[in-house]
């Protein structure tokens, strides 16, 4: 009995590859799930555990919608493969605010009326916030070059970087 | 896509003895375009070896006074490390001047190296493209081919490669360290990259079952006098369709010694020995740059679309000269070029 169930595990994982049980840190809470190896980190957000506010754009990290913090660093989350993320901090646009404050971010998108559909916009504050953190832009231009992956179909830019200088001012 | 497999690698010897052991594996490290090409069905590998855990992150002096760059270390933080900012800017600034922030934080210095040409019909798998499937043909060179390349081309393929940072390390002249089951190597980066030829399908020298190391400058950074200029469609998060990286070492105005790549014309960052010689000893003037354009363009070849191509490299290899001479190096924020 033994051996006929070992040998048709083997066989399955020649065909079908098994799936695999991860931890992640989302959003400071432990998260276990159990996804295919090719379950990118933006599905296993949105399919697996129901945070739906990273958004799927192209999916092909091109346009930056999917953008969320990876142990703090901004990342597209499209072109990330969930099983290679095993034990790091995720952070999404659900766990910004704290303690019932909108984020310094998230207010400035709505001071500075920064979108419209408000499709990219969970991609944009996430990618701001990792902007921010690396502290390398200083001026607009600096803002408009560092934020260039993440595409804004309405052209909200010019509302866009000057949220992103009040919070900057503000932080 | 393709079902596959994970696996993660515990150390080098580990990983080059798991891509050894199964042909259809590759493996993974930041996966920015990996990632991309297996949800095109261009990449089709069964199984994924996952190195981007190996301990190859630091970034340190050697001791023949240049600086060894681990394969996994991210983009981002070669371009922001002091060592690079200060003594290899020009790494620095093509390094900056490629992708997205998002993307620079994830990819890795080895994949850098390795990643694929974005020909518009090597991603489109319902042309033929003896790149992506060899003996099926070109659809590039009677296709659209706007953002092919000029130089170096074979009948069988007019693809580029499209690198920035590469451009930087082969105007650096850097070394790719490698291992495999025979043990280290070290490829001269001019030598990592091959020309299509008749085998497109090979992008560069590097075998199946090596894993790239490190990456080594050699001492010489020209933090004085160096450009890279990138011309796009766009002013950033897009390729090149002309970059230039140029490197002098002045004494007074007479140049010493030279380094010019050009990157989005070829299949492999462009150099040409012949156009840093007749540079040195002469005057840093427009009409040394000239010669040394011609020069390195010499045999540019454009497929219809792309013909503009050859105008647009001439004009930014003499750009990107007068502003490494001029010690005002094209800035990545400020997109006016002066």
């Amino acid at each position: 009995m033994a051996r006929s169930g070992t040998a048709r595990r083997v066989t399955r994982a020649a065909t079908v590859p098994e799936k695999i049980p991860i931890r992640l840190t989302v959003n400071g809470s432990q998260m276990e799930l159990t996804v295919a190896p090719w379950t990118t980190l933006l599905d296993a957000l949105r399919d697996h555990l129901d945070l739906t506010g990273t958004k799927k754009g192209c999916d092909h990290g091109q346009c930056g919608a999917c953008t969320v913090l990876v142990d703090g660093r901004r990342i597209n989350s499209c072109l990330t493969l969930a099983v290679m993320k095993e034990g790091a901090e995720i952070t999404t646009i659900e766990g910004l605010a704290r303690d019932g404050e909108l984020h310094p971010l998230q207010q400035a998108f709505i001071d500075q009326d920064a979108f419209q559909c408000g499709y990219c916009t969970s991609g944009q504050i996430c990618s701001a916030a990792g902007l921010i953190a690396e502290g390398k832009a200083r001026t607009p231009d600096e803002i408009r070059e560092l934020m260039s992956g993440n595409i804004c179909r309405c052209g909200a830019y010019p509302n866009i970087v000057a949220a992103i200088l009040q919070a900057m001012e503000r932080s | 896509m393709t079902p596959f497999q994970y696996a993660r690698a515990n150390d080098v010897a580990d990983a080059i003895k798991q891509i050894a052991t199964d042909p259809s594996a590759k493996f993974i490290a930041g996966g920015t375009n990996l990632i991309d090409l297996i949800k095109y069905d261009v990449e089709g590998p069964t199984r994924l070896i996952d190195i981007s855990h190996l301990p190859l992150r630091s970034v340190e002096p050697t001791a023949a006074g240049g600086v060894l760059i681990g394969a996994m270390v991210p983009n981002t933080d070669l371009a922001y490390h002091p060592l690079i900012e200060q003594r290899y800017p020009l790494l620095a600034r093509a390094i900056m001047s490629g992708a997205s922030q998002q993307l620079r934080n994830m990819a890795s210095t080895g994949g850098n190296l390795v990643q694929r040409t974005r020909c518009f019909y090597f991603y489109d798998t319902t042309t033929p493209c003896n790149k992506r499937e060899p003996g099926s043909g070109c659809s590039a060179i009677d296709g659209v081919n706007r953002i092919n390349a000029i130089l170096g081309t074979s009948e069988a393929c007019i693809a580029t490669h499209p690198s920035d940072m590469c451009v930087a390390l082969a105007a650096l002249e850097a070394a790719v360290h490698v291992a495999g089951p025979a043990g280290t190597r070290t490829i001269a980066l001019a030598d990592f990259h091959r020309l299509p030829g008749n085998t497109p399908q090979r992008d560069t020298n590097l075998e199946p079952d090596e894993i790239i190391t490190a990456i080594e400058l050699p001492s010489k950074g020209f933090s004085a006098n160096y450009s890279y200029l990138k011309i796009r469609d766009r002013l950033s998060y897009a390729f090149a369709l002309v970059s230039v990286a140029a490197a002098l070492e002045l004494d007074g105005d007479t140049i010493k010694d030279a380094r010019l790549a050009l990157g989005g014309v070829a299949h492999k960052p462009w150099r040409s020995s012949a156009a840093e010689t007749v540079l040195r000893g002469e005057r840093a003037d427009a009409s040394a740059f000239a010669r040394a354009a011609d020069i390195l363009l010499h045999g540019a070849k454009g497929y219809g679309h792309n013909n503009f191509k050859i105008g647009l490299a001439r004009r930014a290899i003499m750009r990107t000269l007068g502003q490494a001479a001029r010690g005002t190096p094209q800035s990545n924020s400020d997109k006016k070029i002066r």
